[in-house]
């Protein structure tokens, strides 16, 4: 996709984020590493618990101190060490650079105050604006997220909105002081799917259009699919494999990556037949197993699994794979991916 | 719709419009969450539901099983019209009629352990007495993959997807006929989704039961049922074979529901053509004339204001209400360039 990657604009290198909980240390992320480029588009993947969003708290600095704490690792975002600036200059970054959209638009807008104010309120602080200025901008935001009636709607409430509305509202609320990193947490998974396909023709529209860099977040495979230009998978706060997107998706080279995507039901093919399921549960992020933290739940797994704490491996320059496995699966992959016919999706969409 | 001895729930012209505003200078407005909605559920088969949020797919399930009072229409079941029968002579059909629920966090009482979850209903139907209860029970676990040991746990020792088998064993437990599953798997994870899902086709195959499945999730919609029927602002837009309806759907809103489901492969992704749907679900206290969806098709024309489509068979057990389509002339984009009006069935609102 995007091809301006002139520079890395974050660097996470062995994030540790742990909670002190009464069961004990939970270790909701346990060494992530990623780098994510100017312009591109990065999809974070898992399931509830598996650290997607703590990631992302960190980089922000909202991890919520005590229980948390980031214990170690680098955030670097465009050359500012994050975790070393001051509260305040934190402060300035949040909002203004890094912007974040989150799942729930019902609660992250404050009822009480008007969409014009909670606006207004992000442009004043970090760009001077005035009142006059800021309105206008407001305004100005709300039909770039294409709220209609937008000089009328701006002095609305967030009741008065639908749900896709009010997360067209955070979208234009991130989006106001045009952020160089936008973070979107599930950020179409409360809505319909009709909704969810104008949102996020929204953010692939106004990423072209700006130039921003955006962290998808997201259980939903088939949104990252065609969001993002590359993805990581976690499970248990672990990194399990790291690829670009068409890579991940033709020949992944983890059993979990290869599990999630067989159990999301295909519409391209069919039914009837027995969905694949992965068995049992995500783990307890308190007590993991020694070994792979997927042992017990995957279908090659070996003693040595069960044992010995898998090696993140290389497969190439861009693909990394925390198995003890990981080269045979990946070989696996690559002659499904030689054997498999073309899927062509059923329906014909018209112009 | 045809008339066969298949049917074990037939539904018709189903309603359920709710009261809202009022007062002494209010004006009372009506919302109509279900609009006259006929449908045969036939014996065996899982029909799926499906519609964006407030479309009232969830109020018919319930409307179905009385849990919510219906205002119109028949709900057949063995010759009964459950929609208008005595609470009292309802109660015992509820033997053979349950429901799952969306949220297995709030469907379970916290203060009651597994077992008595389970118990309930079959002591209250007198299923069972004593002893005999607690091995019912303990079988029931068994038989949604629950360990037998958890008899005395309680809710919150368990996960979503633990939580949801549980919500199934209580509706397993006093042997139904039918079950309205309303939206089972949305609360869970991926994983765990595809995990209900087998479990409740394994148990279908195994008690021959029969699924009203309502979902918002067209992927999971495909993969569970037989048939599909598209609900919009609490009417029936589309009903064919699942496979039908995703292969050749013929609703205009069908189709862009479909488009708009992401497809887990960039190599698709990266081909297809979206049809984005401008704007939102309107609002059910004041739904557009004529045709619902008018104000967001991207076929609307003058006629469609004014002329209220009726649902009809359009080609061989695939039903649509749209009036640009007959059944000479399935196709709508074909009709539009040739700019062929209103020749569907309809009637004036």
């Amino acid at each position: 996709m995007s091809e301006n990657s002139n520079g890395s604009i974050l660097k996470v290198n062995n994030l540790k984020t742990y909670f002190q909980t009464e069961d004990g240390v939970v270790k909701a992320v346990d060494g992530i590493t990623f780098e994510l480029k100017k312009g591109e588009t990065l999809g974070i993947v898992g399931e509830s618990g598996s650290g997607k969003s703590v990631t992302n708290l960190s980089v922000m600095r909202l991890i919520p101190e005590p229980p948390g704490k980031i214990v170690d690792g680098d955030i670097i975002f465009d050359g500012l060490d994050v975790r070393r600036l001051s509260i305040d200059e934190v402060r300035n970054i949040r909002g203004k650079r890094i912007a974040m959209i989150f799942q729930d638009p019902m609660t992250s807008l404050n009822p009480f105050l008007k969409i014009s104010t909670q606006l207004m309120e992000v442009t004043r602080l970090h760009l001077g604006h005035t009142k006059e200025q800021a309105y206008q901008h407001a305004i100005k935001m709300l039909k770039t997220v294409g709220i209609p009636d937008a000089e009328n709607r701006v002095d609305n409430y967030p009741h008065e909105f639908s749900g896709g509305m009010r997360q067209r509202v955070m979208i234009a609320m991130a989006l106001s002081c045009d952020p160089e990193l936008l973070i979107a947490d599930e950020p179409t998974t409360a809505l319909d799917v009709t909704i969810q396909a104008q949102i996020l023709e929204l953010i692939k529209d106004l990423k072209a259009r700006m130039g921003t860099s955006v962290i998808l977040i997201t259980h939903d495979l088939g949104v990252v699919a065609g969001m993002t230009d590359k993805i990581i998978v976690m499970y248990a706060g672990k990194v399990f494999e790291q690829a670009p997107t068409a890579e991940l998706f033709a020949t992944p080279a983890n059993p979990y990556t290869k599990g999630l995507l067989k159990s999301v039901p295909d519409p391209a093919h069919e039914s009837g037949t027995d969905l694949y399921q992965i068995p049992g549960l995500p783990p307890d992020v308190a007590h993991l197993p020694p070994g792979c933290p997927f042992a017990p739940r995957c279908e090659r797994a070996e003693e040595i699994c069960h044992r010995d704490y898998p090696p993140f491996v290389q497969i190439n320059e861009n693909h990394w794979s925390l198995c003890h496995f990981a080269k045979e699966v990946y070989a696996e992959s690559l002659k499904d991916e030689a054997t498999a016919p073309e899927t062509e999706l059923e329906m014909k969409v018209d112009e | 719709m045809s008339e066969n001895g298949n049917n074990l729930i037939s539904i018709q012209d189903l309603k359920v419009h709710y009261k809202v505003g009022g007062g002494l200078f209010k004006e009372t407005k009506h919302v109509k969450a279900v609009d006259g909605v006929s449908l045969d559920i036939e014996k065996g088969e899982t029909l799926g539901l499906v519609g964006e949020s407030g479309c009232g797919k969830s109020t018919l399930g319930k409307a179905i099983l009385r849990l919510t009072e219906p205002t119109g229409g028949k709900v057949l079941y063995h010759g009964k019209d459950l929609a208008h029968l005595k609470l009292s002579q309802m109660r015992e059909h509820r033997k053979n009629l349950q429901m799952i629920f969306q949220d297995p966090y709030a469907s379970l009482n916290p203060r009651m352990t597994v077992g008595q979850i389970i118990g309930e209903p079959i002591k209250t139907f007198g299923l069972a007495n004593g002893r005999s209860v607690e091995q019912k029970v303990q079988d029931l676990m068994e038989t949604v993959g629950l360990s037998r040991r958890f008899i005395k746990r309680y809710p919150h020792e368990f996960s979503g997807g633990q939580r949801q088998r549980i919500g199934i064993a209580r509706a397993l437990a006093v042997d139904p006929e039918f079950i309205v599953a309303d939206e089972p798997i949305s609360a869970l994870d991926v994983s765990i989704q595809a995990q209900i899902m087998n479990l409740m086709e394994k148990l279908q195959a195994e008690k021959n039961l029969t699924y009203l499945f309502i979902s918002h999730d067209l992927r999971a919609i495909r993969h569970v049922s037989d048939r599909v029927a598209v609900m919009y602002l609490g009417k029936i837009v589309e009903l064919a074979d699942a496979k039908e309806v995703y292969k050749e759907p013929l609703m205009p809103y069908t189709k862009a529901l479909i488009s708009a489901v992401p497809v887990p492969d960039p190599k698709i992704e990266a081909k297809r053509e979206r049809i984005i749907l401008k704007g939102d679900v309107p609002s059910p206290i004041n739904p557009p004339r004529g045709c619902h969806f008018h104000t967001r098709c991207p076929y609307m024309i003058d006629d469609c204001k004014r002329i209220e489509p009726q649902l009809v068979e359009i080609k061989s057990k695939h039903y649509a209400a749209c009036i640009r389509i007959n059944s000479e002339k399935p196709y709508v984009e074909e009709n539009a360039k040739q700019g062929l009006g209103a020749i569907g069935a309809g009637k004036p609102d």
